[in-house]
């Protein structure tokens, strides 16, 4: 027994690549289509609140237009909630989920 | 109605609107503003009256006036436990936020030479905003125009269908105003993107 006491102790290997994983899975804020919103307000909140460029706030405006829906941003719960509440007072209708 | 741009000297954002323009503008404002503050933002409930005047958070569940549903939609469509809690942290500060844009609209146009009572035929209201006013114009723009479109029950591609009413039918005049604000905003969001 003074052998195995004296060992260093064992880490169990799956302990700490498990807790990263939980800890690493993003939350993602979706912008849904609405019939009233302008193109040209929709690509004007995506560059001046996220920062994007011309070229991909034009993207992510066409593809909640034309399906419906688009991811607009990545990151931890906080900051979704935080997106999500910028997009609430630009009057966007944004919802938020763990990315899939 | 030529709506808003920027003016290259003083790099402001101008627009001349009529007198009935800018009531009609002051008045959808107003309305807006006495929704958001109409229905209470915290739902009466069967507390201890006590308990109730205790709590100073916001509401946990939607609005039911479905403007305001639309304007605070829900933030986790499946956790409702999560959803109550976004809600009671974000719905009073938007609904602060949005109110005040609107006033913002109602100051300007006032300051801009709009009186309490519009009596004066022929007036015209010169407004002039700065970048921050401008964008304020602009959110509330998307927030009349989402109350409007919400009342009027509008629809992807039903513009046939507003278009074939009479022009006397309340609807199709609603359904006028809400194009018309939506021009507005189209020309301040072009004067405001610069490009």
């Amino acid at each position: 027994m003074g052998d195995v006491s004296s060992a260093p102790v064992e880490v169990e290997p799956t302990t700490i690549p498990d807790e990263i994983t939980v800890r690493a899975v993003p939350w993602v804020t979706i912008v849904w289509n609405d019939p009233v919103n302008l193109m040209s307000y929709v690509t004007y909140v995506f560059r001046k609140y996220f920062g994007y460029d011309k070229t991909k706030a034009e993207r992510l405006m066409m593809e909640v237009h034309e399906d419906g829906k688009s991811v607009v941003s990545t990151g931890s719960r906080e900051e979704m909630e935080r997106d999500v509440q910028a997009m609430h007072e630009y009057g966007l209708w944004a919802t938020m989920e763990r990315q899939e | 109605m030529s709506g808003f741009h920027r003016h290259l000297r003083s790099q402001r954002i101008i627009a001349t609107f009529s007198g009935l323009e800018a009531d009609l503008l002051r008045t959808l404002a107003s309305q807006l503003v006495e929704l958001l503050r109409n229905e209470a933002a915290v739902p009466h409930d069967d507390r201890d009256p006590f308990e109730a005047l205790m709590d100073f958070s916001g509401p946990t569940s939607a609005p039911e006036d479905p403007v305001l549903a639309r304007l605070f939609p829900t933030a986790y469509p499946g956790d409702e436990e999560a959803a109550a809690e976004f809600r009671r942290f974000t719905e009073g500060g938007l609904r602060d936020g949005k109110a005040a844009t609107a006033v913002a609209i109602i100051d300007g146009l006032e300051e801009a030479g709009l009186p309490p009572e519009l009596t004066e035929d022929g007036l015209m209201i010169d407004v002039e905003l700065e970048e921050d006013q401008a964008e304020a114009w602009m959110r509330s723009f998307t927030d009349l125009r989402l109350a409007l479109a919400t009342r009027l029950g509008i629809e992807d591609g039903d513009e046939e269908y507003w278009y074939s009413l009479p022009d006397d039918d309340p609807r199709a005049q609603i359904h006028d105003i809400y194009e018309w604000v939506g021009l507005l905003q189209e020309t301040l969001v072009q004067a405001l993107s610069g490009d």
